[in-house]
This record gives structure tokens, C-alpha cells and sequence, in this order.
């Protein structure tokens, strides 16, 4: 119901930090009542962009203008002052306090000067979540509702300081699909309301769903603002990535060979104790990938962990090719052949101290080559960095630069140079592609695949269902620690979603 | 400012300072690089300066130049007088002498900081090696005067090795953190040295039972003097075994895989979990090679000039002026780096050296003073390192904000 006139004006923002500029002048405007995205990779400048608007940043160049009236941001409680309200991706929540108390933080009504009024708060929180169809009990503590309710918390929260513009970074990152497909309309009706919405992603299938709008950015710059009716995929990528993308993997059918990963009624407890992994079964044979799809915290890291040698299992059975490693720590797994790309490239897939050639030989340094009676060759390890480097195509630095230097495609490219390059029977992937840009999904993909296609058995747990389904051959999904399901690749995207929330029938998998 | 407050909505992933002070230390220890301690002692020498004229209201120049001259580092100027050199001389051989354990316990927390774990037990690993040294050394007295030595040495070190050895694998087993246990097991070796040396303790010298002191060492198993008089004591070889065992600090890091086992565990020990390293044996062995340092320092300073121990030498010493604590001090501002080390150790031996009442000229500074400027410069150098680590730390957060995201536009 975008109407024309315009509730925000940025004009000629430029940001600039040491060396880099991060917004180089970016026009960008608002509708009153448009949903308006602002699309492109990690480090376009979307999120300085909307800090500048937030009074996080102050612009080096360039105005901001509300209602046509030229503001100042000297700080967030200016923007907020100006009826801005901005859901950051990670919740700004206290878990320990209510959903009233939390809406109310900072803007606590109060009696007689000092004391807090709870029942005028949970009155008028009541009165929102009705009047925008954001259905939450005010009395439920934050840490016992879902990420999804979190969310409208915080929606309503923007909405209780009398926000007319609302800013939603990444907002479905941490969603479900059905959550997510709630929160669309939520933020339409929002919307039809009169609000005015920014919608930040990197997600092209959703931003062609929700936006009235679409601004790309690229590398700090704007590269074009069009209609969502004008706007394909295909077209949006290449936009934001500035080259043709392959957007779906090319693949040919999976050929299956002989067993490679076999798990037997696995039971395995997180770290308080409780089974998180519930008598799961499944088997990735060599030449195939095997997709586990489902909600974060259904069991998967234990799962991972538990094939990984970091966890032993509390009951059942892990074979690789054959051999028991059920009770093995992690290096004998390693050393069994399994690759690891951890769900967390900083935290546990690099020493991002370390130089790459370090890092690339963090499974092998005790071996010879790399080593000898304890003796260490740095020649060696630079030398094998160079050849893995260049077959990887990892850019941004040599073998003595280090980790923490190279941008995430690249640190992710260096993690898995180093699981494939030590030739692994199975590759276990979690979340590969977790925060990497359009163009550095599309590489990993293609390596995935040119794995699977040399014979390897690859297992892939992802949060994102879209790439559980454009690479999986077999798709297992995994409930509340157990395996509810086997589907096909060409399964609706509807029906995982089911599945992965508790709907899905009973399957024996495979 | 606002730069410094903004937290980014997705704050980047990754390198930061980490979680514990050792690891934190250890980020802050790349991101100054040379100029930095440098900045540090000079700033901090200025500023006792200050206090040096506004205080006691002396030349603060001239109170430095004594103090240097004091420390004898003036012997490698060539026009100085021939009866000066030798003064000279006498100086440096005792700063040298300071220098070494120094070194030592440098390297005895510069090691355990390469693993993440901080070791602040130097001081009771020290005594261990001295108690363990003096005794080997003062029995046995049959052995001839060689093996002697170098049994005394290895069981000293070793001494050293299981004190930081049990703190480590209290780390590795129970997860006790090493501040507290280090802390801990000092206070045990500076009690059983009460015992051993008191009283009708079992190692209490025979000589005479009112002193509470071991016996003295084989005069066999005193180490070699080859500088100076060994009467006035001059510098002894053991200077030249902390000297080797910088080198052998920078070997073990980066030529073996012990030592690259240990950088990836003090870096990030998640990572070096997924790869199969053994994060729990990593900090067992960092814990004991490092008190095996402290140990050392400690044996040789009881062959090379104490030659006796008393319950007042390894007692009194629980104060922060001990070269065990001082250990901190010189890996911090030695930044880990062998070369670092050394100098920092040369530094603050010096400073003791140049500010004790036995080297300081009374004529310029009141030597009743002496002592308590040397704890002031070395509270300010420290304070420093502080304040530097703090300015470093402000400067990554303005610069981090936003071009390490925006370096991943250059991805692919």
C-alpha cells in the first residue's frame, strides 16, 4: 500500500573507516507503508548504512531526511526519537525477564514517579500485539518462548517506542521457514498499516517475496534501486555480485558405492547431560551426499560431534568403512579418514593466529612429511600451502599470511583445502557456507559436489534448507534428536518444513 | 567515540581478544610489535623522573646517570677512565648475575602465556629448583665436581617441572584454574622450606644449629666463574645456559610439534581440538616445561653465587620483588619474543642492580630511597605495559568496526 510520499531520505551518505570506504555516496529512500530491501553480500555496507541511520555512525557526507525534514543522528536515541525502531539479528533481549518487562525497558511506565507500573505495561503491550496481529503472551519469560517469538518481541518493542520506520537486519536468519513465512506477514500487514519498513538481506528468494523495493548495494556503493516486479533471481545476483551466478548447483544423479558412514541407534548427550541424539540410524555411502535438514538445536552439533570423536557416544555405533569408531577421540577418527568442516570456521575450523600454512597442516603436522621425531619442517608446511592455495584458489594471502587476514570465503576456502586436501572417505560439512556471500556459496557448492563426485561419501547438516536441497541427493531430517523422515531432492520445500517442525510421519531411515 | 561504542548488529566473527587474561594477553602481544615496550620503559623512565625532581627534589638527570653507572652498562662506553672500567666492571657482573634468573622466569611465564595458560607460581617453582638444587648439591658430596653439577641442574629443573607439572594437570584434569593453584602451591614450597631448613629439619645445616639454613654446597659444584673475582662474585657460566635456553624457548615453539601443538591450544583450543590435538596434554607439558625454567633459575643461582639456602632467602622472597614474579614483568614486556625477553630481563636486572644501595652513589640519591625508586619505575613500566595494552585495544576496536567485514567483499 506504498504511497508516495516519502518517510525517509538518505542523500549522498559516505562513511568512511581507515583505509576502506564503506558508503560511498548512497542515495536511498523510503515510502511511507513499502516494505523496502536493501540487498547485497557481506561488506556491501548495508549495516554501516543503516548505523548511520541509527546514529551508531556518523556519515562523513551526506543528509538524512525524516518526513522531508533534515535530522541530525547524534546517537540511537535520536533515530529512535524520530520514530525509527531497529531489530538487530541478535536479540537485544534479557532471557530472565518477561516479554512485558523487556517491551518496557528503558520507557518503564511508572506510578506515583518511582514505581513500575507491570499492569499498564502488559495492558498496552496487549494492545499492539492485537492491534498488528503479533501474538505474544506479555507475562511468558524471554527464555522460554522460540527464536520466532523473540522476534515480534523485539518487533514490538520498536513498535511500543511509536517507531513509523522499522529496520529488520537479517531477520529470518534465525527462523524456520514457517517462521519465516509468519513473519512476512506480519511485517505486510505492518506495512498495509502504514509502517515503513527496510528489510536488509542477502537472501534473494526472500527479498523477491516480501520487498515492494530493492536496493542493491555492492562494495559500499548503490548499483541500483528497482521495483520487486522488474526483479528476477538471476538478475539480483548478478547485481550484488557484480558477474553471472550459478544460483542451483549443476549436478548429475548421484552413483552410490559401497558404505562409508554407517550409524547405528546413536544416542548422545549434550552438555547437560540430556540426550540430545535419540537412537539415530543413517548411512552415506561413497559417491553420494546425504542432507540433514532441521531446525538448529535438534541434536546436530552432538550428532557432529559425536561422529567428529569430540563427544562419546552414549550408546550405538559409528563405523567408518567398515571400522568401529564409536570410542575413538578425534584424531584416530581423523586419522580413519573422515574430513571436517566445522559449523564454525573461526571458532573451530581455524587458528586464525596461525599462518595458512599452519593452519593447512593442523591434521597432519606429525606426520611425515611435515614432521619427524617431533622435529617440524616449516619449508614443508609452506611448501604443501602453496600447491593447496593455488588448487583452492584461496585468495588474500600467501602461506606465511595468516588467517585472520583473509576475508570468510577465503578463510572457509582454506578449512576445506585442508579437509580435502588430506583425500578424506568422509567428508562431514556443517553449515560450509554459514555467512559467506553469494559468490563464495556457489564455490563451496561446487566443491561439495566435485567431492561427492570423486567418490567420496559426503554428509551435510545445514540450517539452510535451500542448500540442503540443491545438494543433497537424500534428505534426512532430524527432530528433537531423531531422524523423522527420509525424502527425495525434489521434495517441496513445504513439506521439509512440516517435517522439520514436528509434523512429519514416522520413517524408518535408510 | 561513537566508533568505539557502535557494536555492530551482527558483531564480526572471530578475532577478538579471547576469554581468558592469558589469551587476551597474548592477542594484545602481536598487535604491538617493537616500538610499543619500547615507548613503554622510556615513557615510564620519564615519568619516575618527575617524580624523582618533584619528590625528593633531586636531578632527576643526574640520579640517572647514576643509577646507570651503577648498573655498570657505562663499561661498554671506550672513553671511560681505566679506574672506572673497573668499577664498571663490578657492576655489570652484578647486573649480569641478576639478568639470568631473570631470563629464566621470563620464559617460565612467556611459555605458559604460549599455551594460554598464565604461571604465576615462578616464584615457588624458583624455590623449588633452589631447594632441590641445594641439596643435591650440598650431599652426594663424594661425586665429582661435573656430574654433580649437571645432576644438580636436571633434578632442580625437574623439581621446577612437577611443582608447575601439578598445577597443569589439575588445568587439564579438574579444569582448576592455574592462577589460583600456582598461587597456592608457592605458599606450600615457601612452608616446606620453613620445615626443611628450620629448626631440627631434616635438611637444617649441622654446622650450626642456630641458623636456619641448609648446609653449604660442595665447593665442586660451584659453577664456573669467567668473569671477575669469584670472591666478589662474578659472573658465572650459568649466564650462558639462560642465554641457550632462549634459544632452545624459540626452538621448541617453532620447530617442533610440541610447540606447534602448544601455539594452536593457546591460540584457540577449540580448533586445535577438532584437529586431534590433545588439548589437555598440551597444557600438562606447557605447565611443566615452563616450571622447569623457574626450576632452573633457581639452581643456578644456588651453584652460581648463593651457594647456601636459607628459610629467609626462599620465605622473604614471596614478596613482588622476586625475580619469580619479576618473571611476569619481563614477559610482558619482552612480548614472549626470545630477543624480547632478554632484553627485558637486561632491563629490569639493571634497574635492581642500578638502584640498590650497594651500586647507587649515596652522594646523588639517598640510598634509603634507592630501593623504593627502583619499585617505583618498575610499578610504572608495568602500569605501562597497562596503559599500552589499553591503547592498543581502543585503537583495534575504532579500526575493527567495519573493514574487516568488508574485506570478505574482495571473497572469491
Amino acid at each position: 500500500m506504498a504511497d508516495d510520499a516519502l518517510a525517509l531520505e538518505l542523500r549522498g551518505i559516505t562513511k568512511k573507516f581507515p583505509g576502506v570506504v564503506a558508503n560511498d555516496r548512497i542515495d536511498f529512500d523510503l515510502r511511507r507503508g513499502e516494505v523496502h530491501a536493501l540487498l547485497g553480500e557481506n561488506g556491501a555496507g548495508k549495516s554501516t548504512l543503516m548505523n548511520v541511520l541509527y546514529g551508531l555512525y556518523h556519515p562523513d557526507e551526506g543528509e538524512i531526511r525524516i518526513g522531508g525534514e533534515l535530522v541530525s543522528m547524534g546517537s540511537p536515541k535520536d533515530a529512535i526519537a524520530h520514530g525509527i525502531g531497529m531489530v538487530h539479528q541478535h536479540f537485544m533481549l534479557i532471557p530472565v525477564m518477561t516479554v512485558a518487562e523487556n517491551i518496557v525497558l528503558g520507557t518503564e511506565p511508572r506510578r506515583e514517579g518511582a514505581i513500575l507500573d507491570l499492569g499498564a505495561a502488559e495492558k498496552r503491550v496487549r494492545e499492539l500485539s492485537v492491534r498488528y496481529g503479533l501474538a505474544v503472551d506479555p507475562r511468558a519469560r524471554i527464555r522460554n518462548i522460540s527464536v520466532g517469538r523473540q522476534q515480534r518481541v523485539e518487533i514490538l518493542k520498536a513498535l511500543y517506542r511509536d517507531a513509523e520506520i522499522l529496520i529488520l537486519d537479517e531477520p529470518t536468519a534465525v527462523l524456520t521457514p514457517q517462521e519465516a513465512t509468519e513473519l512476512f506477514k506480519v511485517l505486510r500487514s505492518l506495512a498495509d498499516e502504514g509502517m515503513s519498513i527496510i528489510f536488509i538481506s542477502h537472501k534473494l528468494n526472500e527479498v523477491l517475496s516480501i520487498a515492494d523495493r530493492i536496493t542493491v548495494l555492492r562494495r559500499g556503493k548503490k548499483i541500483e534501486t528497482l521495483p520487486t516486479k522488474d526483479a528476477t533471481e538471476a538478475g539480483l545476483a548478478k547485481l550484488m555480485v557484480g558477474r553471472e551466478v550459478l544460483l542451483r548447483v549443476d549436478k548429475t544423479a548421484a552413483d552410490p558405492g559401497a558404505t562409508m558412514l554407517r550409524i547405528d541407534d546413536l544416542v548422545v548427550a549434550d552438555d547437560r547431560g540430556l540426550a540430545a541424539v535419540r537412537g539415530v540410524s543413517l548411512e552415506v555411502r561413497a559417491g553420494e551426499i546425504v542432507g540433514i535438514a532441521g531446525v538448529d538445536g535438534n541434536g546436530q552439533t552432538e550428532l557432529i560431534d559425536a561422529i567428529t570423536g569430540l563427544r562419546r557416544p552414549a550408546s550405538g555405533r559409528i563405523e567408518i568403512a567398515g571400522r568401529d569408531l564409536t570410542s575413538a577421540d578425534a584424531r584416530q577418527v581423523l586419522d580413519e579418514g573422515l574430513g571436517h568442516i566445522p559449523e564454525d570456521r573461526q571458532a573451530r575450523g581455524l587458528v586464525l593466529e596461525f599462518t595458512l600454512a599452519e593452519n593447512l597442516a593442523l591434521e597432519d603436522y606429525r606426520r611425515p612429511p611435515d614432521s619427524r621425531w617431533g622435529w617440524l619442517f616449516p619449508a614443508r608446511l609452506i611448501a604443501r600451502a602453496r600447491r593447496l592455495l593455488r588448487e583452492f584458489d584461496v585468495r588474500g594471502g600467501g602461506p606465511s599470511a595468516r588467517a585472520a587476514a583473509l576475508s570468510g570465503g577465503n578463510q572457509q576456502k582454506v578449512v576445506i583445502a585442508r579437509e580435502v586436501g588430506r583425500d578424506p572417505r568422509v567428508l562431514v560439512a556443517a553449515q560450509p557456507t554459514r555467512g559467506l556471500d553469494v559468490g563464495a556459496i556457489e564455490y563451496v557448492h561446487k566443491r561439495l559436489i566435485a567431492v561427492r563426485d570423486e567418490g567420496k561419501a559426503v554428509l551435510l547438516i545445514s540450517l539452510e534448507l535451500d542448500e540442503i536441497l540443491s545438494l543433497s541427493d537424500r534428505i534426512l531430517v532430524l527432530y528433537e534428536g531423531g531422524i523423522v523422515g527420509e525424502y527425495g531432492p525434489e521434495t517441496p520445500e513445504e513439506e521439509l518444513g512440516v517435517a522439520m517442525t514436528g509434523g512429519g510421519r514416522k520413517v524408518a531411515a535408510a | 567515540m561513537s566508533e568505539t561504542l557502535a557494536t555492530p548488529p551482527a558483531p564480526p566473527e572471530g578475532e577478538g581478544p579471547g576469554e581468558t587474561v592469558a589469551s587476551r594477553f597474548a592477542f594484545y602481544q602481536r598487535a604491538g610489535g617493537v616500538l610499543t615496550p619500547l615507548v613503554t620503559t622510556v615513557f615510564a623512565f620519564f615519568i619516575g623522573g618527575l617524580v624523582v625532581l618533584l619528590i625528593t627534589h633531586k636531578n632527576p638527570i643526574s640520579t640517572y646517570k647514576a643509577i646507570f653507572n651503577g648498573t655498570g652498562l657505562n663499561w661498554f662506553f671506550p672513553w671511560i677512565s681505566h679506574a672506572d672500567r673497573i668499577n664498571a666492571a663490578f657492576n655489570l657482573q652484578s647486573t649480569l648475575l641478576l639478568t639470568t634468573p631473570l631470563i629464566l622466569t621470563g620464559l617460565a611465564v612467556a611459555f605458559a602465556f604460549r599455551a594460554g595458560l598464565f604461571n604465576i607460581g615462578g616464584q615457588g617453582q624458583y624455590a623449588a629448583g633452589s631447594i632441590v638444587g641445594v641439596w643435591v648439591a650440598s650431599s652426594l658430596t663424594g661425586m665429582s665436581g661435573f656430574p654433580h653439577i649437571v645432576l644438580a641442574i636436571l633434578l632442580g629443573s625437574l623439581a621446577g617441572a612437577g611443582l608447575a607439572g601439578i598445577a597443569g594437570f589439575l588445568r587439564a584434569t579438574v579444569g582448576a584454574h592455574e592462577v589460583i593453584t600456582t598461587i597456592m602451591l608457592n605458599w606450600i614450597v615457601f612452608w616446606l622450606a620453613g620445615w626443611l631448613f628450620g629448626q631440627q629439619g631434616p635438611l637444617q645445616t649441622s654446622r650450626e644449629r642456630s641458623l636456619t639454613q641448609s648446609n653449604d654446597i660442595a665447593p665442586n659444584t660451584h659453577l664456573h666463574v669467567w668473569w671477575g673475582n669469584p670472591i666478589l662474585q662474578g659472573l658465572h657460566v650459568g649466564f650462558f645456559i639462560a642465554v641457550a635456553m632462549l634459544v632452545v624457548y624459540w626452538i621448541v615453539l617453532n620447530r617442533t610439534t610440541l610447540g606447534y601443538e602448544i601455539r594452536a591450544v593457546g591460540y584457540n583450543p577449540e580448533a586445535a581440538g577438532y584437529a586431534g590435538i590433545d588439548v589437555r596434554r598440551a597444557y600438562f607439558l606447557a605447565m611443566a616445561i615452563s616450571g622447569g625454567f623457574a626450576g632452573l633459575a633457581g639452581v643456578i643461582d644456588v651453584l652460581g653465587w648463593k651457594f647456601v639456602l636459607s628459610v629467609d632467602d626462599v620465605q622473604g622472597q614471596a614478596g613482588a620483588g622476586a625475580v619469580g614474579f619479576l618473571g611476569i614483568a619481563v614477559a610482558l614486556l619482552g612480548r614472549n619474543s626470545a630477543v624480547g625477553i632478554f632484553f627485558a630481563a637486561l632491563l629490569f636486572g639493571a634497574l635492581l642492580n642500578g638502584t640498590s644501595d650497594r651500586h647507587l652513589d649515596p652522594a646523588v640519591f639517598p640510598p634509603t630511597l634507592a630501593e623504593n625508586l627502583t619499585l617505583l619505575i618498575q610499578g610504572l613500566v608495568l602500569l605501562f605495559i597497562g596503559a599500552d595494552i589499553l591503547v592498543i585495544y581502543l585503537w583495534r576496536a575504532r579500526r575493527r568496526v567495519v573493514p574487516r567485514k568488508l574485506a570478505r567483499t574482495s571473497s572469491t
